[in-house]
């Protein structure tokens, strides 16, 4: 069962400007995005930077209001509910962040931090608070006197524990970890990888894992959802990523990314041009002033999501060409 | 201690003993200890290793870009370039080898590209001081730089100012002006981390084409291990201050003795049905600080394969004369009778 539906996502920043100071443009940052999140698995989120990724991730937890579309979960829309009415989804629905000390308040110490979230939304009694806070910060592979510390005596890889333990401490069912081992050393990478995949299977969380690091999601995530300039471009199993990936984009981003093995050299895909702004976005689909397979058709109309196999939509004219046209999916 | 290049062609750069030490409130650190390794003409080195391990204070140091008040540069340290000793020479020396023989890009280059000057200004500036061509002939060269590196439109980019150029771009501007003067070394210090990766890929292809075209070194420092794979020849693999293994980026890859360089290679993240979802190997704790390093082996704290003699002493560099050498007591790999990981 899908926990989460979302449908037709839009989001756009206004960009003002002029000595008015007026509303001149607007960033599309997300542009009409449609998936489900079933419960129990960890979605990837990937593209580069600026494509959305971020303010998908807060929308889903509202943090970032909409423009338009609709976000259900378990079957409840919860996009237009009022600050009240969310108060049981801020307790179930969490973010972990890329820059963990950027997000913690530096004059707070990690018992403190803690106590805030567990207080608010009254997880435990007061009288079993110091208790739940020890299990939490051991849970997350600190040493129990971290709770009395302050974040900056912390490592990055550290911190990032405490981000983890800041976001498990309301006791969640669903987490956004936004780019949650970007900063970090490859060992320490793998360090908080694996508590995440630990805490997921204690838990039951369903998690939706966003990264620029196509590598870290192939390792980390059922299924991966590839973005570019605010759209939702191909949608798939992970493990079928590189044998079945049909979206020009997604092919070139496997094929630029080095291999970690230098018996296995290979040209790497190089695509022309910049990532494009999202200030001013093409008409039709947004890879065309990049894409190696471009045809008229592509500059004219964005192309719908169409299904290729079971859970693989791809969002294409030259991809989906003699794919039965099915129904647009999510 | 001599790593030669694994050609036999002569080095260019020959780095011996190198130590840099830094004044800090909580006293003198030692951020590189004892480095040596030699640049030969043409091949591309790579410096490994988590951040904080020295390598940028190492290319730092060849280059003489670091902090005059709070640097320390020991008397034995040796960085010889041309008959010259970088490590002692003196700033009109320095200025006359930096951006003309050696020259050196940085992870953002925003940094070091002056953002109140055009582009073209930039590049123009480097060719004014390291060429004799004159005003016209210099802009014909900017704009040709600037199309060699693939900037689109550079008649009408060379006049635009740094903060209208994508950082991509800005990376390549970067690469124009340390190249526009043909230099025998390239020093690239995490040039491709900010990037995007298909921006990433378009860098390495630039630099890669080249470095075939003028035969230029290149000393590329970066984290990441697949870049390394794909266009490294040799590798070095720093830790905490100290070089722990060399080899060729094959011995480093497939057969790495250092537990160190074997537990970086594990940890990343695999593709593939095999290890997918599966937990990753770790390396327990972290990096030691420069404030309170061991008198031992300084990854013994964190190595699965210690004994007592690694917390006894630390090991010295011991070169096995194929180019490759490392800094551990029980190394791994050992030819030609390879012990198995169990069996240690
Ligand atoms: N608060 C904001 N105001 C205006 N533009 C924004 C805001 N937040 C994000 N953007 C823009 O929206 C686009 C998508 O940003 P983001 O979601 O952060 O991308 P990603 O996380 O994929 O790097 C970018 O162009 C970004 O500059
Ligand atoms: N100016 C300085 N003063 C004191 N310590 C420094 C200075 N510059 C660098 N260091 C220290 O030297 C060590 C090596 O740093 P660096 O070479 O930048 O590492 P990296 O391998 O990440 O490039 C780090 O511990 C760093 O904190
Ligand atoms: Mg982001
Ligand atoms: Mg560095």
């Amino acid at each position: 069962m899908a926990l989460m539906e979302v449908r037709n996502l839009v989001k756009r920043f206004p960009v003002r400007g002029g000595v008015l100071n007026r509303v001149i443009g607007h960033v599309h940052a997300v542009s009409d995005v449609s998936f489900d999140v079933h419960k129990g698995e960890t979605l990837g989120v990937v593209g580069e930077s600026g494509c959305g990724k971020s303010t998908l991730g807060k929308m889903l937890i509202r943090l970032i209001e909409p423009t338009s579309g609709t976000i259900r979960y378990e079957g409840k829309d919860i996009t237009t509910l009022d600050h009240v009415e969310l108060m049981p989804f801020r307790r179930t629905m969490q973010i972990i962040f890329q820059d963990p000390y950027s997000s913690l308040n530096p004059r707070l110490t990690v018992r403190s931090l803690l106590r805030e979230a567990i207080a608010f939304h009254r997880i435990v009694p007061r009288a079993e608070m110091d208790e739940y806070i020890t299990n939490l910060i051991r849970k997350v592979g600190l040493r129990a006197d971290a709770a009395d510390k302050f974040p900056h005596e912390f490592s990055g890889g550290q911190r990032q524990r405490i981000g983890i333990a800041r976001a498990l401490a309301t006791r969640p069912e669903f987490i956004v970890a936004d780019e949650p081992v970007s900063a970090l050393d490859v060992s320490i990478q793998a360090q908080v990888l694996n508590l995440l995949m630990d805490l997921k299977d204690e838990f039951g969380l369903t998690l939706v894992f966003i990264s620029h690091d196509l590598k870290v999601i192939q390792h980390f995530c059922d299924r991966v959802m590839v973005m570019y300039l605010g759209r939702a471009v191909e949608m798939m199993p992970c493990l079928d990523l590189d044998e079945q990936a049909r979206h020009p984009y997604s092919k070139a981003l496997l094929g630029a990314n080095p291999i970690d093995d230098p018996s296995d050299r290979r040209p790497l895909t190089i695509l022309q041009g910049d990532v494009p702004s999202p200030f001013n976005v093409p008409k039709g689909c947004p890879f065309t002033g990049r894409c190696p397979e471009v045809i008229d058709r592509c500059r004219e109309e964005m192309p719908p999501a169409v299904s290729h196999s079971d859970g693989h939509l791809v969002a294409c004219w030259v991809a989906s060409e003699g794919v039965a046209e099915c129904q647009r999916g999510a | 201690m001599i790593q030669r290049a694994a050609s036999n062609a002569e080095p260019i750069l020959t780095v011996r003993n190198l130590t840099t030490r830094f004044r800090t409130d909580l006293g003198l650190v030692t951020a590189v200890d004892d480095v040596s390794f030699d640049v030969a003409a043409g091949e591309t080195l790579g410096i490994v290793g988590e951040s904080g391990c020295g390598k940028t204070v190492t290319s730092k140091s060849i280059m003489r870009l670091l902090p005059e008040q709070v640097t320390r540069i020991d008397p034995k340290s040796r960085i010889l370039f041309k008959g010259v000793n970088l490590a002692t020479a003196d700033e009109a020396a320095m200025r006359s080898i930096r951006g003309d023989k050696i020259a050196m890009i940085f992870q953002e280059p925003m940094t070091s590209l002056n953002p109140v000057f055009r582009v073209g200004w930039q590049i123009d500036e480097a060719l004014k001081y390291h060429t004799t061509l004159n005003r016209a002939q210099r802009r014909a060269r900017t704009i040709e730089m600037l199309r060699l590196v693939e900037i689109p439109n550079p008649e009408r980019r060379v006049d635009e100012y740094p903060h209208q150029l994508s950082g991509g771009m800005r990376q390549r501007v970067m690469i124009a002006i340390a190249l526009c003067c043909e230099p025998d070394i390239l020093i690239a210090d995490e040039p491709t981390t900010a990037l995007d990766v298909t921006i990433q890929a378009q860098i390495l292809n630039l630099m890669e084409g080249l470095k075939r075209k003028l035969n230029t070194a290149i000393v590329l420092i970066t984290h990441n291990l697949g870049v390394v794979a794909q266009v490294c020849d040799r590798v070095i693999v720093m830790y905490a201050g100290r070089i722990i293994e060399t080899g060729s980026v094959h011995d480093i890859f497939h057969r790495p003795q250092h537990p160190y360089t074997q537990a970086l290679l594990e940890s990343i993240p695999k593709r593939g049905r095999r290890e997918h979802g599966k937990r990753l190997p770790t390396i327990p704790g972290i990096v030691p600080s420069l404030h309170d390093l061991p008198s031992h082996c300084r990854f013994a704290d964190r190595c699965r394969y210690k004994q007592d003699k690694c917390i006894a002493a630390e090991p010295d560099l011991i070169e096995t004369g194929d180019g490759r050498a490392y800094r551990c007591f029980y190394p791994l790999n050992q030819a030609p009778a390879a012990p198995t990981v169990g069996a240690r």
